[in-house]
């Protein structure tokens, strides 16, 4: 008896994260509506939908590479680099379709992933220097390859076909493609995540690389993996936010890491590895969204939001830190009895 | 048997890595004055050590606690916070030594919060200093918005941009060498010293030895966020206006001299004169590419490579080492004896 009880205990605090963080979303949510009636207005959902997307779908990625323990902080520049080479190709070439142009971005950011991949595992660098130093080289590359080619101005929106401009914006069935283009993705990556072998074995390997080894696991093919789907879904967004705002820019998606970091870690994936849900991601990513859209309609100086981001981001690893702490006490307290 | 040991503490030596760093900073300049006619000149050599300066003063502190296997990354926001403030207060009126002070005070503390949050809530640094790194930049963002300040009294920008007496030899430079002796001293030659390693290769060891891992952690943080504020009264003077987005991308380049230099990320190994060569290896650099007029965006090129090279060359020169150390392990086995002395530790001296 005792035991059952004991595990509804365990179970409610091991659910709690989700939980928590809708139940946190809808307050927020309601709290602003409240105060600011054009919050929950169409127009606006669809704003933050937008604005939520491509941290959504780059926050996949991450979400993969912290929980084989690792981190990357080269993203915004990857942004920037795939965007800006794409961006490049597709202003000469009108025809090309939309998607296919986010197709080339998957491509490119999968070599900038493979990079960092092979730093990591091959070279052995730890994940965290290696992706300081492709931070910098990604952004440099960027402002070169712009300045060579296109004598360092932005790639603005008129170089850009009409069909490319509008194409995160126009609907499929009254959802934009990004919002579409979102949803697959979150699909794909749940079914892999918790249905497939090689996705429970990036969590095997997070959570535990010794013994991961020992059960037969090729740890070091798991842990290149991540950096080649964050790297493949960094060129996917890449492009996306170069259509998103019609124009490329060599410092585009400057500072984006750290959004995306925040956005994982309230999403409540551990930082060092071995738990975290994609659901919890998603809630995380449109929390930020939210928040970012709600100071700008309750008027909030944009000057606060770094400082808000950077305390969201502290508050989420204190709360997660107690949490897990009182879900161990539970479990040892199961097992004492 | 004693010979063998020699040897292989001689080859240990060649294959140091402040000593490959020795070689490389000396070529580099070496082929680097034939480029260009005014490469070794004495002002133009000096002058160029007030471009990275600030970074050295940080570099000092982030060498002991990278050591610890920990990492601050918030050191360029806690710059940017504190010469925000100062600024900001000297604005308003405050005397300009009172208002230095008052910066460095919140620099303090802001490491101290970084160092309390970390022992307290037994977090990584990376994660906490992460998060710090855009909520310090942030708050300098909300003080000051997009405002610049300036207009300081001249005693004040002698700090940056003073010379020693009518030599070609400026402040800061002298400044900072004074600080690497004694934090060279520290780390080498102190008891706390010894124990900053300890930490580095096992914390739970210390811990259960009885040493304040927790204090000293909360102690070096602390030291972090004063070096950062030292170094944000050193830059505010030297440029000689404020504006909330100084400093930025600093701890970038701070980590990666300090990786340079030979400090393993892991913790545990480095010395401070391998840290110091690389402050200056970098900054000889920096001036070269700025003598030939490279654009400033290769130098973040050229940033990300050195620190992803110097890590691939240390990993290949510690297998070797290794390698080394385990072939005349097996030739002494072969004899009766085992060597006197204790093994190096593994992947000891780069």
């Amino acid at each position: 008896m005792s035991k059952r009880t004991g595990r509804s205990v365990f179970a409610r605090f091991a659910g709690l994260r989700e939980l928590g963080i809708f139940i946190f979303l809808v307050a927020v949510v309601v709290i602003i509506s409240v105060r600011s009636p054009v919050f929950l207005t169409l127009d606006n959902i669809h704003d933050i939908g937008l604005d939520a997307a491509i941290l959504a779908i780059v926050a996949v990625g991450e979400m993969m590479v912290i929980l084989t323990g690792g981190i990357d902080i080269s993203v915004g520049s990857g942004i920037g680099l795939s965007g800006m080479i794409v961006a490049l190709i597709i202003m000469n070439h009108w025809g090309i379709p939309p998607l296919v142009a986010v197709f080339m971005g998957t491509a490119v950011g999968g070599v900038l992933g493979m990079i960092n991949g092979v730093l990591v595992v091959k070279a052995r660098i730890p994940p965290i220097i290696t992706t300081l130093g492709t931070m910098s080289i990604y952004r440099g590359v960027t402002f070169i390859i712009n300045y060579t080619i296109n004598k360092g101005k932005w790639v603005a929106a008129d170089r850009f076909a009409p069909a490319f401009r509008t194409f995160t914006r126009d609907t499929f069935f009254l959802v934009p493609n990004l919002i579409l283009i979102t949803i697959i993705i979150y699909i794909i990556f749940y079914y892999f995540l918790n249905h497939t072998v090689t996705g429970r074995k990036i969590y095997a390997v997070g959570s535990n690389p010794d013994g991961a080894r020992f059960a037969g696991i090729n740890v070091s093919k798991i842990m290149f993996l991540p950096y080649l789907l964050t790297g493949m879904l960094v060129g996917t967004g890449g492009v996306l936010w170069v259509s998103r705002y019609t124009s490329a820019q060599t410092d585009a998606a400057q500072g984006f890491e750290f959004m995306v970091i925040t956005a994982v870690v309230i999403g409540g994936v551990k930082v060092t590895g071995g738990s975290g849900s994609i659901i919890g991601i998603l809630l995380g990513s449109i929390l930020i969204g939210v928040i970012n859209n709600a100071l700008n309609l309750v008027r909030v100086s944009p000057f606060w939001k770094l400082a808000i981001n950077g305390f969201i981001i502290l508050m989420a690893v204190i709360v997660d830190k107690y949490i897990q702490e009182s879900v161990n006490k539970t479990l040892l307290e199961r097992r004492k009895i | 048997m004693k010979g063998k040991n020699q040897q292989l503490k001689a080859g240990s030596f060649v294959v140091q890595w402040e000593f490959i760093l020795l070689m490389i900073f000396v070529l580099f300049n070496f082929f680097m004055s034939f480029t260009h006619s005014n490469y070794l000149r004495v002002t133009n050599l000096f002058d160029t050590t007030f471009i990275f300066s600030e970074k050295a003063l940080v570099a000092l502190i982030m060498t002991f606690i990278i050591i610890t296997g920990n990492i601050d990354i918030s050191v360029a926001s806690m710059m940017g916070l504190s010469s925000v403030v100062l600024a900001t207060l000297f604005r308003a009126g405050m005397n300009i030594w009172l208002a230095s002070l008052v910066g460095l005070g919140v620099g303090t503390f802001c490491g101290f919060l970084n160092g309390f949050i970390i022992t307290r809530v037994r977090l990584p640094a990376l994660i906490i200093t992460l998060a710090n790194f855009s909520f310090y930049r942030g708050i300098a963002y909300v003080i000051l918005g997009d405002e610049a300040v300036g207009g300081f009294p001249d005693a004040f920008l002698y700090l940056g941009r003073g010379y020693i007496g009518n030599s070609p030899i400026p402040f800061i430079l002298v400044f900072f060498i004074v600080l690497a002796v004694i934090a060279g001293i520290i780390l080498h030659r102190t008891k706390f010293g010894r124990t900053i390693y300890a930490i580095g290769w096992n914390e739970h060891t210390c811990y259960a030895s009885g040493i304040p891992v927790d204090r000293i952690k909360l102690l070096l943080f602390t030291v972090s966020g004063f070096m950062a504020g030292l170094a944000a009264v050193f830059i505010t003077s030297r440029i000689g206006n404020t504006r909330p987005n100084i400093a930025t991308g600093f701890e970038l380049e701070i980590i990666t001299i300090v990786i340079l230099g030979g400090v393993m990320i892991t913790g545990g190994v480095g010395k401070m004169w391998g840290v110091v060569l690389s402050i200056f290896l970098v900054g000889t650099i920096r001036y070269g590419l700025g003598l030939h007029n490279i654009p400033g965006q290769y130098m973040l090129i050229v940033t990300g490579s050195l620190l992803i090279i110097s890590i691939l060359m240390n990993n290949l020169i510690v297998n070797y080492v290794e390698a080394r150390y385990l072939r005349a392990m097996a030739a002494l086995e072969q004899g009766e004896e085992l060597p006197a002395e204790p093994p190096e530790k593994k992947g000891g001296d780069r």
